[in-house]
């Protein structure tokens, strides 16, 4: 502490910005109702502490670790926080995340939606700092409180419009989800920490990761800890069959909170498994990354299929947010084989691909779900049946979203297809991995990746042109109105990460070099600085190689062409009649493609995924009604029965409590003897 | 160890059988009043066998316990007793769940139970009061399943605080009994038991007119 006051750290400054977030907190309990003071004072201040924390931990990339021992917490066991390169990377992301929700919060909240503003402005910015905590915990008592704490204010954040039954009922299911992980972390850390006393020998206390770190697990304990972060964290970040939770948290809840869950709450799961796997655990072996690749991929697919074929633009999303999820997952896997096989450049590779789609997705996906929000203010419709033609009446929230949709779906020169491009590279390398069956695999494995960005895609087509193009499906669409300036703002910010990320990627890949030494020891730094400024070859310049900058020109360029090609030969005569009117008196707005027209190929190819119940009209119904829900397997086949068996369990353990103090006496009495009994013997 | 020890330790013996009756005849006895007067009874044998093991053995903070035992147990404790009786208003024969000679038996049981259980710690203490830790431990299960027989709450609150007394009797038959802080706190710990079981009473009486805590059971969620 003493050179701290001589000199603050960034991490120091670090810890003062995430005091800010919380005094911001409590300043909204001053005045809960206010929502002038509340949305017009404090979520501006919230954004601008979120760009300082972005701008300090990105300074901090690459720096040496910084450590410090806060005297809170339980007596002999004080919070330990480290900053890192990969705490600090992930630090980036929440700041200029939260910069971004903040600023959109302040101009989305409304007065008589659900929990009082103030509240929520308290809830927020305890949500915020305690994901700042979870990446600065450098002992699994800290990472677990500020774990816990995360679930907690983002819970309390969902069921804010509590009165719903909906809502509440999704609250629940991820509050559950979210405990059940934390179960398997916490057993995580238990193993990690080796289960004997060092304390004594080493100068550590034992539940620091500074001693998981110097434990070497053999390797059933290290395969143990390993499936359990898996887990734990996997049940966080939405891996299936883990995942139920997701598509119903995320439509619940608000949707600046919506944006924050999917952009950085998933990935501080991310985050927690890398620090495990790549950091903590000194014992990697290679089979964990197939084991995580295929998990992974299949996690990707699911969600992608399962996205395409949704009709409430949130759920969507939420289904989306899986798929990026399990891409990262099956990044993570890569790294970990090649790591495994000591091909560490490969590692890094793979690695840095998962690193910069972290980035890419909480830029994307959070815009998004702001959009979604705009559009949900405007048309209090969350149903894509009952949006359509949204663009003229919301120019800005409509080419702001076009630019998210054109990053998610991949298409260069945004930011989703740096990532995705960098995934498939890797993937191209593994012909050099030492072991047949895998090299069998990993091209099946790929085709696969390709295809999910391929759905991934066909399901962005469908989320903006349903909403924003053709004609309003419902007539009161045409009141529906442009998003605040504040909204307009903060879309602006995530959009300009989209497109910044897109054409920089050299730049990104360099400072992404820093989390890379850290985890597997190299990094791509100096491939890609030979190559330039504008040539991106993580490789080598003869392998691949992709300039943003000239693939952005040459569309200007083509799009600039093709606009004066068109005025130049042009010839202006236009006729506007009633042409052959074929029925076209009776066409209406309904008549358009709808979403589940549109996702009907995709439910028809992969049928067996689905659990589709149907019902048809007859062909004499005076009022013909067609309806289809599509649900998800998992939830039938693994979360009812284990719910079923959990209320039998329960039931018979009811039996025990028979009301009666007799009983219960006989109880401690029986367990007394049998104890004394069996400790005599 | 003084030269008397043999005596002392007959002593000892014979106040340890008494409290085994006592705690026998409070297993069988019908009326409250009466369980209160043998309540009493075995404090004080518990006053004087502590009394006599600090005489014998010169441990002095001994007296000090026998001290706490005897305002405690022999004169506060009834006292409260008595008065909430008079209050509550139940001088009425107690109902025991299983019949009384039923109860006997399976105390028989039970303290052949203990003796069995205590040989081989008997064995390895060094006290003068060694053999008397079969009976402290066949105390506390008498006072155990007087707790479960009775229907009625005081009786149960009496047998708690009997197996308070077989407790105290075990720590100091075993080791001389427990540290002062220790037994200050337990003595604490019973009082302060004695007064919130008080304010209960009254609460479940008003609650269904009885004390009968059979009525509890309607309290259970379904």
């Amino acid at each position: 502490m003493q050179d701290a006051l001589a000199a603050p750290l960034a991490i120091d400054w670090l810890l003062a910005l995430v005091l800010c977030w919380l005094l911001l907190g409590l300043a909204g309990m001053v005045a809960q109702r206010n929502l002038r003071y509340v949305a017009r004072t404090l979520f501006p201040l919230g954004a601008a502490v979120g760009l300082a924390i972005a701008g300090v931990a990105f300074a901090a990339l690459g720096e040496v670790p910084e450590t410090v021992v806060l005297p809170l917490g339980l007596p002999d066991l004080p919070f330990h926080l480290r900053l890192d390169s990969l705490s600090a990377l992930f630090l980036v992301i929440l700041g200029g995340i939260a910069a971004g929700i903040s600023i959109y919060a302040a101009g989305y909240l409304r007065k008589g939606e659900g929990t009082a503003p103030g509240l929520q402005c308290l809830q927020y910015h305890i949500f915020l700092a305690s994901m700042a905590l979870v990446l600065l915990a450098d002992d699994a008592y800290a990472f677990m409180v500020a774990w816990e704490l995360m679930a907690l204010s983002s819970f309390f954040l969902v069921t804010s419009d509590h009165r719903n039954p909906e809502i509440r009922r999704a609250g629940y299911l991820y509050l559950l989800i979210a405990h059940i992980g934390a179960i398997g972390i916490l057993l995580s850390f238990g193993v990690l920490q080796g289960g004997n006393d060092m304390a004594a020998s080493n100068g550590v206390s034992d539940y620091t990761f500074a001693h998981m770190r110097m434990m070497h697990p053999d390797g059933f304990w290290a395969t143990a800890a390993f499936g359990l972060a898996l887990f734990g964290f996997g049940a966080k970040a939405g891996l299936v069959p883990l995942h139920v939770w997701l598509p119903e948290a995320h439509p619940a809840a608000p949707s600046p909170v919506s944006a924050m869950m999917s952009a950085v709450m998933l990935k501080t799961a991310i985050y927690g498994f890398l620090r495990v796997s790549f950091d903590l655990l000194q014992t990697r072996l290679w089979w964990w990354g197939v084991v995580v690749l295929m998990l992974g991929l299949f996690t990707a697919l699911f969600g992608v299929i399962f996205s395409a074929v949704q009709t409430d633009m949130k759920r969507l999303l939420a289904y989306s947010s899986i798929e990026n999820i399990g891409l990262l997952f099956v990044g993570i896997g890569l790294a970990l084989t090649f790591d495994g096989f000591d091909m560490t450049i490969l590692a890094a590779l793979a690695l840095t691909a998962v690193l910069y789609h972290c980035l890419n997705h909480a830029a994307f996906k959070s815009l998004l779900f702001l959009a979604t929000g705009a559009v949900l203010h405007a048309t209090k419709e969350r149903s894509l049946g009952k949006l359509g033609g949204l663009i003229h009446k919301m120019p800005w929230v409509a080419w702001l979203s076009l630019l998210g949709v054109l990053a998610s779906a991949g298409l260069p020169p945004l930011n989703g297809f740096v990532s995705e491009w960098l995934l498939l590279q890797s993937f191209l390398f593994t012909p050099g991995l030492p072991h047949g069956y895998i090299n069998m695999l990993i091209p099946v494995a790929a085709a696969a990746v390709a295809l999910t960005a391929a759905i991934a895609g066909y399901a962005m087509v469908k989320f903006f042109g349903i909403i924003f193009l053709g004609q309003p499906r419902e007539e009161r669409l045409a009141e529906a109105h442009d998003a605040g300036l504040l909204e307009r703002i903060a879309m602006i910010w995530l959009g300009g990460l989209c497109v910044a990320l897109g054409i920089f990627p050299v730049f990104v890949i360099e400072q992404l070099d820093a989390v890379t030494q850290l985890l597997v020891g190299t990094g791509l730094g100096a491939a890609v600085r030979s190559g330039g400024w504008l040539l991106l070859a993580p490789v080598s310049e003869n392998r691949a190689s992709y300039e943003p900058l000239v693939f952005l020109l040459v569309i200007l360029a083509v799009g600039a062409a093709t606009f004066m090609l068109v005025r130049r030969f042009w010839h202006g005569r236009v006729r506007i009649t009633g042409a052959w009117d074929c029925g076209w008196t009776l066409q209406s707005a309904r008549m358009q493609d709808t979403s589940e027209g549109f996702g009907q190929p995709l439910r028809q190819v992969f049928s067996p995924f689905y659990r589709m119940t149907r019902e048809e009209p007859g062909s004499f119904d005076k009022a013909p009604r067609y309806s289809i829900v599509v649900e998800d397997h998992f939830w039938y086949w693994l979360y009812l029965p284990v719910a079923r068996a959990a209320d039998m369990g329960t039931r018979m353990v009811a039996f025990l409590q028979q009301g009666r103090i007799s009983v219960y006496l006989l109880y401690s009495f029986v367990t007394l003897i049998v104890l004394l009994f069996l400790i005599r013997g | 160890m003084n030269a008397a020890s043999p005596y002392f330790g007959q002593i000892i013996n014979l106040l340890a059988a008494i409290l085994l009756l006592l705690s026998f005849a409070m297993l069988s006895q019908r009326r409250i009043l009466s369980l209160i007067d043998l309540f009493m009874a075995q404090g004080a044998v518990l006053c004087a066998s502590t009394a006599v093991v600090a005489y014998a053995t010169g441990q002095n903070h001994l007296y000090v316990s026998a001290g706490i035992t005897l305002l405690l147990k022999v004169m506060l404790l009834p006292w409260i007793l008595h008065r909430l009786i008079r209050r509550l208003n139940v001088k009425w024969d107690v109902e025991t769940l299983i019949n009384i000679p039923t109860t006997m038996l399976i105390g028989i049981v039970l303290v052949i139970f203990a003796f069995n259980l205590a040989l081989p710690i008997s064995q390895l203490a060094g006290t003068i009061t060694r053999s008397t830790l079969g009976i402290a431990m066949a105390a506390v299960l008498l006072a155990f399943l007087m707790m479960i027989t009775r229907s009625k709450a005081v009786p149960q609150v009496i047998g708690f605080l009997s197996m308070e007394n077989g407790l105290f009797f075990a720590a100091t038959s075993a080791t001389y009994g427990m540290p002062m802080v220790v037994e200050l706190g337990i003595a604490l710990d019973v009082l302060v038991g004695m007064v919130i079981l008080g304010v209960f009473f009254f609460q479940i009486r008003e609650q269904f007119d009885s004390l009968d805590i059979r009525h509890l059971e309607q309290l259970k969620d379904d």
